[in-house]
């Protein structure tokens, strides 16, 4: 018998871990930034040091948080849009088990120091391993949806959706190529500057399809139901989805902008990341554009700020990337806290905010409710995330740029004017103002899981929602 | 895997670079259609997903065309003047390796006059130069301060350097070789030859050395202990010997603590510290023989400096 319902058990499991791991991943941020400034804050136990748990800080926000936002809009979306319930349930479950499986595993190796050392990549082969397993189950429960479709034409999102599922895997797979020695060490199976490339074509496009045509995804479905208007342009949504797509490949060199990397290498690094600007900026303007006859709504709706602040983020952060890729800017830029600045206006600028405005639209109807419990707390969530952005991002430019500068001064004899020392010394204030607009965005979170909390408390209605049985043309 | 040498893979890469940007144009070209009139509306497509959800269907806004254009222009220019195409080498003929060894050259001839009076002078008198102490300590701090401390008094396991006790000696001969090409100061582990008791006695005899207040009885079996396995490098008496970097034990200077747990451990598991050569870590800079010499002369002035020991006659 042919379903009646849309399976919202695993996109209400996932919704719920995003805000668990968004809580779990930045709180663990706002301890490293505190450990900058104290480094003996945690009493020197080897598992809490810095150094292990900065990957635990980038996998859980990038993989937990972001990943479980994904994997909870991305059934969501496919299946209201393609109006079927998901295609293989049993293995969406297993989505669900299996990636939560992988997260509490990083969280438990990591800390204990075993790493492939790769950036963004750092869990060892058990587990990527695992990861694939996960991944191709997502992607047969995914395209098995969009096969079985009533819908004739594919929705948006998906595109993006998919091109994500596809690359991710393409990524993960070929850059954990590794040769494994003992259940919890092996080595890469590239050396050198082959390693490094591999490593950043990899560190690159996680950042370009996981976090960024993921969440364009994400945009394309919450914004127009928010604002309740069409998308601003069909054509364009084509025309970026293809380039950005297509370019954004090509990026990953700029990372290694004057290093061994062969000079012609960092040269098409540089002169594709700067023709990634129109494609990045394509996404952003059909956002933002879609608003228009509908701005006056962003007065009142809380959740409709979060979604348009988080797509000028993007817009931002997608200039200042190729911006840092010009070769000049980036023998400034490369190594400071700019950098640190760069990735976080992204991070939570972007990422965080998109995903925290989605979610705010999500849960109550997940739930069996119109709006979330309080829409005053998510007013008050805006703000601290925003001020908790500005903060952070305007403290790191200040600080990556006086760093860069500083390294670089010279005095009449030749030698540097500044010692490390006295370099880390300028960096304390603006770390110490870091860490109160990390800490500010952090408290927002709180906020949320109150919010949710009391939204599913007095929910309970969590029967799937119903799907249509007229089909659109 | 491959080092990609061949002579295929340059044409491979400029041959896919090209046609990525020229078809990227062409792509834009033919998506582009005309702009609405004053007044008119964009269609709205048909097809709605999940109830309300539609496309309109504006045209590529002008400004953000001409964005993507330009970047497309400036890749190309850009590959024309410099190396990326292959190993089309660029107009400019312009590389890292060049502009790093120009930069290289260039500081070499602009600080050239700076260096060149103090690379004459003998340690002594550079270090009593307040022009190339000034130097001397930037380039310390530069260099060497991470370890030795920017006041230069050291830390556990770091050498104090202002207090005239000299692993290697401090003899502007000695310690330019320490900066040049660093030390390995190894003193291996003797916890299994002692055993855990042999460890304490050999502890208390060191303690005893210095004056420390340590067991009599257990200084006194350490003491052969001592002299079978601990005078070689340290010598009979404990006052080490600089020709191996091994410390004097007789006096009150503790490079890993002098506590009685310290020295134990000290004993048991061994030590080993690394200086990294300067020779090294200066690599291709410029200047680098005079900084070298520099750094000596404002090592051999922090106060602990020794006078060569056979003083030739003034000139």
């Amino acid at each position: 018998m042919e379903a009646t319902t849309y399976n919202y058990k695993v996109v209400r499991q996932f919704a719920i871990m995003t805000v668990v791991w968004g809580i779990v991943g930045m709180l663990v941020g706002v301890i490293l930034a505190a450990q900058l400034i104290w480094p003996d804050l945690t009493f020197g136990i080897e598992w809490l040091s810095y150094g292990r748990l900065r990957p635990l800080h980038t996998n859980a926000v990038i993989f937990a948080f972001g990943g479980s936002g994904l994997f909870a809009v991305s059934y969501y979306i496919v299946q209201r849009t393609c109006q079927v319930r998901l295609w293989a349930e049993k293995l969406a479950a297993f989505t669900f088990w299996g990636w939560t499986t992988v997260i509490v595993l990083a969280a438990i190796t990591l800390p204990l120091g075993f790493t492939s050392t790769k950036e963004y990549a750092e869990l060892e082969w058990p587990i990527d391993i695992l990861i694939t397993l996960v991944w191709v189950a997502y992607a047969l429960v995914f395209f098995g949806t969009i096969a079985k479709r009533k819908t004739k034409h594919i929705y948006v999102s998906n595109w993006f959706f998919g091109a994500y599922i596809l690359t991710i895997a393409i990524l993960h797979i070929v850059n954990n190529l590794e040769l494994p020695v003992t259940l919890t060490k092996s080595y890469s199976l590239y050396a050198g500057v082959q390693d490094a490339m591999v490593q950043w074509w990899y560190g690159h496009n996680a950042v370009g399809f996981f976090l960024t045509t993921a969440f364009l995804g994400m945009m394309y479905y919450f914004i127009p139901k928010q604002a309740g208007r069409p998308i601003y342009s069909y054509r364009l949504s084509v025309v970026h989805f293809w380039s950005l797509n297509f370019i954004y490949m090509w990026a990953g060199p700029h990372h290694l902008q004057y290093t061994a990397l062969p000079d012609w290498a960092q040269s098409l690094g540089m002169v594709f990341s700067l023709m990634l600007l129109a494609p990045s900026w394509g996404g952003m303007m059909n956002g933002i554009m879609t608003l228009s006859g509908a701005w006056h709504k962003l007065r009142t709706d809380p959740i409709l700020k979060f979604l348009v602040t988080a797509l000028s983020f993007y817009g931002m952060s997608t200039f200042e990337g190729p911006m840092m890729s010009i070769k000049t800017v980036n023998a400034l830029s490369h190594y400071t806290e700019w950098t640190i600045g760069h990735v976080h206006s992204g991070a939570l600028g972007w990422v965080a905010m998109i995903t925290i405005g989605s979610m705010y639209y999500l849960i109550p109807r997940l739930f069996g409710r119109e709006s979330m419990f309080s829409t005053k707390l998510i007013e008050w969530h805006f703000w601290l995330s925003t001020i908790g952005v500005v903060l952070y991002i305007a403290s790191m430019w200040i600080a990556g740029v006086a760093q860069g500068l500083m390294w670089r001064a010279a005095n009449v004899d030749g030698t540097l004017t500044y010692s490390f020392a006295q370099v880390l010394n300028t960096m304390y204030p603006f770390y110490g103002i870091r860490l109160l607009g990390g800490a500010l965005f952090f408290s927002g979170m709180l906020m949320m899981a109150y919010n949710v909390w009391k939204t599913v408390r007095i929910g309970r209605v969590v029967n799937d929602a119903a799907i249509p049985q007229a089909v659109h043309a | 895997m491959s080092d990609f040498t061949s002579g295929f893979w340059p044409i491979y890469i400029s041959v896919i670079t090209l046609v990525s940007i020229i078809g990227t144009y062409f792509f834009l070209r033919s998506q582009t259609t005309r702009k609405l009139a004053p007044g008119e509306k964009a269609e709205l497509i048909e097809h709605t997903w999940d109830e309300d959800l539609q496309d309109l269907n504006n045209p590529l806004p002008r400004w953000w065309l001409g964005l993507f254009y330009g970047t497309l222009l400036f890749a190309i220019g850009y590959l024309v003047l410099w190396p990326g195409l292959g190993n089309y080498a660029g107009v400019l003929k312009w590389s890292s390796l060049g502009e790093y060894e120009a930069e290289v050259k260039a500081a070499e001839a602009r600080f050239q006059p700076v260096y060149e009076r103090f690379l004459q002078q003998d340690i002594a008198t550079v270090a009593a130069d307040p022009d190339a102490r000034a130097i001397g300590r930037n380039l310390f701090l530069t260099y060497c301060s991470q370890c030795h401390g920017s006041d230069a008094a050291g830390a556990r396991g770091f050498p104090n350097l202002t207090d005239g006790d000299w692993l290697y000696g401090g003899d502007p001969e000695s310690i330019q070789a320490s900066i040049t090409d660093g030390r390995e100061g190894v003193m291996p582990a003797l916890g299994d030859a002692l055993g855990a008791d042999g460890t304490k006695e050999v502890a208390h005899y060191v303690l005893s050395l210095s004056g420390r207040e340590h067991d009599a009885a257990l200084a006194a079996a350490g003491r052969p202990k001592f002299e079978e396995n601990c005078a070689a490098c340290h010598m009979p008496d404990g006052t080490g010997m600089q020709a191996m970097g091994a410390p004097n034990l007789t006096d009150k200077v503790w490079l890993y603590g002098g506590s009685e747990a310290a020295i134990i451990e000290t004993i048991a598991k061994g030590r080993n510290g690394v200086m990294p050569g300067m020779a090294q870590t200066l690599g291709t800079t410029s200047n680098k023989e005079a900084k070298l010499h520099l750094l000596t002369a404002y090592v051999y002035g922090l106060g602990g400096g020794v006078a060569p020991a056979a003083e030739a006659p003034a000139q």
